[in-house]
């Protein structure tokens, strides 16, 4: 047997110019006019980016910015969708928005497959993770996690205010991620720094980036080392294992897809979960008919995804070209907004409402097309689960503190901060 | 009545059968799939426009 050398060398030297060579200079501060200058960056999009977008698919409907080195802002649903579809003329090279763009070499793998992949690699990438997702796959994880939830909240009963997205909605992505990846259920803390480096750092200067994606790096690399050593039935082994095209993968895909896996897996559903939550204390009504009908939930959850959406992707455009009455140029951003896509008139009745028994809702929360969200069944058996345990422990809260509560800012959007008074 | 999943256009969001498992079932990489000859039972009519209805992909056909 030949020795696994693949892991030796600092995987940093590979992905160094990827990942933090800014390419456009860094503009922050107040937006002047949303429809010529919008940021995902600012407080104001994170306070509340439904109004922003709302007011945007009335007045243009694909709003720009010269910040990020220039960008777009599709506000309808059928936007949104055509560029989703259209992998021809958009590209996946780089998903998070921000003043980096990844050298087109790097096209079509990306840094993170599958997510950063065009076709025809995408979907070969793609093949290679979704066995272990499908619906009937994590429902084997359905028990534990239920057991997690209750242990969450056995801690926490007997305070009169909890901080819902600190003390429960986080710990649970990252203790179900961490079982699949086969990581120390310990870790979960240094979790939340690389979801909130990754995803929330877009502004941040090369060199602070560095020294974040390095640390990130040299924890995955830790693992795959250890894996290689101790092989187990994990996704990590799994991944350090399998082939395509006759090979072992490389191993920038190797710990890329397991950067995803982590940063994709843990800051959606926590947000999820958080967002949820937060309607639900503010809105009595439908918290009663929940705690009531509890076999209403799995209907309230997919409004929930649609009116909360927490997910918000990014393309790049692969060359000059019209497109829908705006002039795009190669290089620049799309800010694909599943969110804004979820709350168009022209697509939903009541767009801008929740309305918990919605029996039809194409929502667009997990993305469509090619990209469909490889974790889409755990979100929502987490989600399920989180929401089932939560309201039968806690049937009665309530908001105790509308100020405190906190979103986060950047393409991931759910509560950071939510202090809910029990009872 | 008689549901059909095309497969050119499924991309697993599994709508289908959560809504419906006696109608539809998961693959080995979770896209969707017909139960049997996908002949809806009297009764079902209901249920299999419901699908059609919340398919993100617009991948299900009524026959
Ligand atoms: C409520 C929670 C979640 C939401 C709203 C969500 C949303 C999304 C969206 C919108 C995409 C499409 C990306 C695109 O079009 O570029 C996506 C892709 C992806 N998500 Fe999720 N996600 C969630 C949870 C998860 C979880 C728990 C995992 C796994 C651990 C995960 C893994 C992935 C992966 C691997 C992809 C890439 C799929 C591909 O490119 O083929 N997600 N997610």
């Amino acid at each position: 047997m030949t020795v696994d050398d693949r892991f030796e060398q600092d995987l940093m030297e590979t992905v160094r110019d990827r990942v933090i060579d800014p390419r456009s200079a860094i503009i922050t501060g107040p937006v002047s006019d949303w429809a010529t200058d919008f940021s995902h960056a600012e407080p104001e999009w994170a306070a509340d980016p439904y109004l922003i977008q709302d007011e945007l698919r009335e007045r243009c409907p694909i709003a720009h910015t010269e910040r990020f080195g220039g960008g777009w802002l599709p506000t309808r649903y059928e936007d949104v969708a055509a560029i989703a579809y259209d992998t021809d003329r958009f590209s996946s090279r780089a998903i998070i928005m921000s003043n980096v763009r990844p050298p087109l070499e790097l096209a079509p793998v990306g840094g993170v497959p599958p997510i950063s992949s065009d076709p025809p690699f995408h979907h070969d990438a793609r093949k290679l993770l979704l066995p272990a997702f499908t619906k009937t796959e994590v429902a084997k994880q359905e028990q534990a996690t239920r057991a997690f939830c209750h242990a969450l909240i056995d801690e926490l009963q007997g305070q009169p205010v909890i901080d819902a997205a600190r003390d429960y909605a986080q710990h649970i992505p990252m203790r179900v991620i961490a079982d699949m990846l086969g990581f120390p259920p310990e870790d979960g803390p240094q979790f939340r720094e690389f979801v909130e480096h990754a995803l929330e750092g877009v502004n941040a200067p090369p060199e602070e980036r560095v020294p974040r994606i390095q640390k990130l790096f040299d924890y995955l690399l830790t693992q795959i080392r250890d894996h290689v050593d101790n092989p187990r039935d994990d996704l990590t082994t799994y991944l350090i294992n399998i082939e395509l095209y006759g090979q072992k993968l490389a191993p920038t895909h190797v710990a890329g897809t397991m950067s995803l896996l982590l940063i994709a897996g843990i800051d959606t559903t926590w947000s999820a979960i958080g967002a949820s939550l937060w309607h639900l204390a503010k809105t009595p009504a439908d918290r009663e008919r929940l705690v009531a009908e509890p076999g209403l939930l799995p209907t309230a959850i997919e409004e929930l995804l649609r009116a909360y959406a927490p997910v918000t992707m990014a393309r790049l455009v692969k060359a000059d070209m019209h497109w829908n009455g705006v002039d795009m140029k190669a290089d620049d951003w799309i800010l694909l907004s599943f969110p804004a896509a979820n709350r168009d008139p022209a697509q939903f009745d009541r767009a801008g409402e929740v309305v918990i028994d919605r029996e039809i809702n194409r929502h667009a929360a997990f993305g469509l097309g090619i990209h469909r969200c490889a974790g889409s069944h755990l979100a929502r058996m987490e989600l399920r689960i989180a929401l089932e345990v939560w309201l039968e422990r806690f049937p009665d809260f309530s908001l105790a503190d509308p100020a405190a509560v906190t979103w986060a800012t950047g393409q991931v959007r759910g509560p950071r901060t939510l202090p809910l008074r029990i009872g | 009545m008689k549901v059909k999943i095309n497969a050119e256009r499924c991309q697993g969001h599994g709508r289908c059968y959560d809504l419906a498992p006696g109608l539809f079932g998961d693959d080995e990489e979770g896209y969707g799939q017909v139960l049997g000859d996908g002949v809806v039972p009297p009764g079902e009519e209901q249920t299999a426009r419901l699908i059609l209805a919340n398919c993100p992909e617009r991948a299900i056909e009524i026959l």
